[in-house]
């Protein structure tokens, strides 16, 4: 395993892209740790889901540089990303909605399964062993995100919320080094968001897999975050720990504008 | 005494045919089957042959358009390419039948390859509309290529040998499709669960998401096709030894429509659905044929309007099945296993 001289495991430095005329991203840097909780907050629209696009390989950005433990992610296709160690979940829950949810766990292992068209076909002996094998994980996975009730129902009869807790658990069954949670806790009630953040800490407390994290639920973010970047209109405007950004007069500007709009407003409604 | 159906091992989770029930109920289908073409005369057995090697062509599809969603008007044309590689290597080359067939279809495969790269930017419509552009060049292919094909007037295919007898009737083509029907079954259900077909299936549901978690789209798809029409160049194989005589008009472009209707009347995305289409497709101008048979004299329309009606009557099947049962016969099969599941209770 390559750890750079820097300490960063995933590196992203001067990473700019453009959709047209948009600039969705310009100049971000930002360096997480092995083993950290670190989230992206801003506005709807400043950049956040793009630099998750850009990780995965979704997206090509213009210019910019992303290393993941010494290896150089741009030079890497979609799908090959995944063999480096990194999953991701997606802002709206894009599981695969006919497959159920043992099967959407046993695809997020498919590039750790090695079995091709004749292996399978024929079943008995490498296929049926490599499916009882990785049955074993996705089951542990299932157990521990608490799913045993729904293993064995189609995805797309399940509730949002549930949903959700597959997606995240069909990222864990990539047996990642790195997740990308991507709204881990949009349209969810109180409860379940409890417990999302829990299995958050959990994963990245037992498991010891760092997470990236991109939400707009505060609460959340500030209580489970070690570090947090804050992005508006695709530029870093601040990076610290949870009670620093919260202070940063920069973020205050960008969720809430800047003090004088704020006062002219009142000056309006009075 | 256990109350339920309690697994104890992945290994009987996973398994096909789970409970002794469906084991005893598979093994009277076997006898049945074995049984099946001395009960039954031979026009029976020649309309349940004939149904046999749909299904083998309908699973292909399927695969393809079923669980990889990737629609096709092509797969006639693979038909015809496995029906004429079998007659050409068999009447001309002189292969031996177990060689030719897979021969055949393996050249089926590869066309299907080349049919398969250009899908990989074409989606939904544009990848209909280039499939339906090669079932054109095929057909023109082999009108005009005649030094390989001998054009319209259709070739001969001698008919296979083993050890010595001829398989050259209804019964004895019966003992040797329904063997490779049920391979072609229990190898297809064996890809859908696996590695394979789950990446498929991914594809069809979600592609950008499956990408990242690791299918590699480009290969999945061709993949797809390969399979898909290596089932065709099966069938097309079988079809050309039981019929003898195949000519162009054996596989007009409508044949890829038939096959569209057994996937969409049988159940996309199913392996039992590609049977039940497959036998409704065949079994539904034999029952217009005896309809007209029966009532010819009092609605002659029936017999001089032969043609049309079979093709109306495929139309509205299609509607039909689309508005009542998009899931397909398959679907109400499951639907009505689960109401005698919990019968006399509504759920």
């Amino acid at each position: 395993m390559h750890q750079q001289s820097n300490g960063y495991q995933l590196e992203i430095k001067n990473l700019s892209m453009r959709f047209g005329g948009i600039v969705a991203l310009d100049n971000v840097s930002l360096g997480i740790k092995k083993g950290e909780i670190f989230s992206i907050i801003g506005p709807n629209g400043a950049g956040k889901t793009t630099v998750f696009n850009c990780i995965s390989r979704v997206y090509t950005p213009q210019r910019g540089e992303i290393t993941f433990e010494g290896h150089n992610i741009l030079k890497l296709k979609a799908h090959q990303v995944s063999g480096l160690g990194i999953a991701r979940t997606f802002q709206n829950v894009e599981l695969f909605k006919n497959m159920t949810v043992l099967d959407n766990l046993m695809l997020g292992r498919h590039h750790i399964i090695n079995c091709g068209v004749i292996a399978g076909g024929i079943y008995l002996g490498k296929a049926q062993r490599l499916e009882i094998e990785h049955r074993k994980r996705a089951e542990w996975i299932i157990d521990f995100l608490e799913m045993e009730a729904v293993r064995k129902q189609v995805v797309r009869n399940l509730p949002f919320g549930t949903q959700k807790r597959v997606e995240l658990g069909r990222a864990l069954a990539m047996d990642p080094k790195l997740i990308l949670l991507d709204e881990p806790v949009s349209g969810m009630n109180l409860e379940e968001t409890e417990d999302i953040a829990r299995f958050i800490l959990d994963i990245n407390e037992e498991l010891g897999i760092t997470c990236i994290i991109v939400e707009h639920d505060m609460g959340v973010v500030m209580d489970i975050s070690d570090r947090v970047a804050a992005i508006d209109f695709g530029e870093k405007i601040a990076e610290g720990t949870a009670g620093e950004i919260q202070k940063d007069t920069e973020v205050i500007k960008a969720y809430l504008g800047s003090e004088d709009l704020v006062v002219g407003r009142r000056v309006e409604e009075d | 005494m256990t109350s339920g159906d309690f697994k104890t091992s992945y290994k009987a989770d996973t398994a096909i045919f789970q409970t002794i029930w469906i084991k005893l109920w598979m093994a009277g289908l076997v006898v049945f089957m074995i049984f099946f073409p001395f009960w039954a005369g031979p026009y029976l057995t020649y309309v349940v042959n004939l149904a046999a090697i749909a299904t083998i062509g309908a699973l292909g599809l399927n695969i393809l358009t079923g669980f990889t969603g990737q629609i096709s008007l092509g797969h006639g044309a693979f038909i015809a390419i496995g029906a004429y590689s079998t007659a050409i290597l068999t009447a001309d080359a002189g292969f031996p039948f177990w060689l030719a067939l897979p021969v055949a279809a393996l050249i089926t495969a590869t066309s299907g390859l080349i049919v398969g790269v250009p899908s990989l930017r074409l989606k939904g419509l544009y990848l209909v509309m280039s499939t339906l552009a090669f079932s054109f060049i095929v057909q023109y292919v082999i009108i005009k290529w005649e030094g390989l094909t001998r054009g319209s007037t259709g070739m001969g295919v001698p008919s296979p040998k083993f050890f010595g007898h001829a398989i050259d009737n209804d019964r004895a083509f019966y003992f040797l499709i329904m063997p490779i029907v049920v391979m072609a079954m229990l190898f297809a259900r064996n890809l859908i669960r696996t590695k394979v077909g789950r990446a498929w299936v991914a594809i069809r549901d979600r592609d950008i998401s499956a990408e990242v978690m690791g299918v590699n789209l480009a290969r999945y798809k061709v993949t797809s096709f390969f399979v898909s029409s290596f089932y065709a160049g099966l069938a097309g194989g079988l079809y050309a030894y039981y019929i003898t005589d195949i000519s162009p008009e054996h596989f007009p472009i409508t044949l890829s429509i038939d096959y569209l209707a057994m996937i969409i009347i049988g159940g996309m995305g199913s392996i039992l659905g590609s049977v039940f289409g497959a036998m409704f497709v065949t079994m539904l101008p034999e029952g217009i044929r005896i309809a007209a048979d029966v009532f010819g004299t009092s609605y002659p329309v029936l017999v001089d309007r032969f043609f049309e009606v079979k093709v109306m009557a495929f139309g509205l099947a299609i509607i039909l099945f689309l508005i009542f049962e998009p899931t397909g016969i398959y679907g109400r099969w499951i639907k009505t296993k689960i109401y005698y599941k919990s019968w006399p209770f509504t759920y």
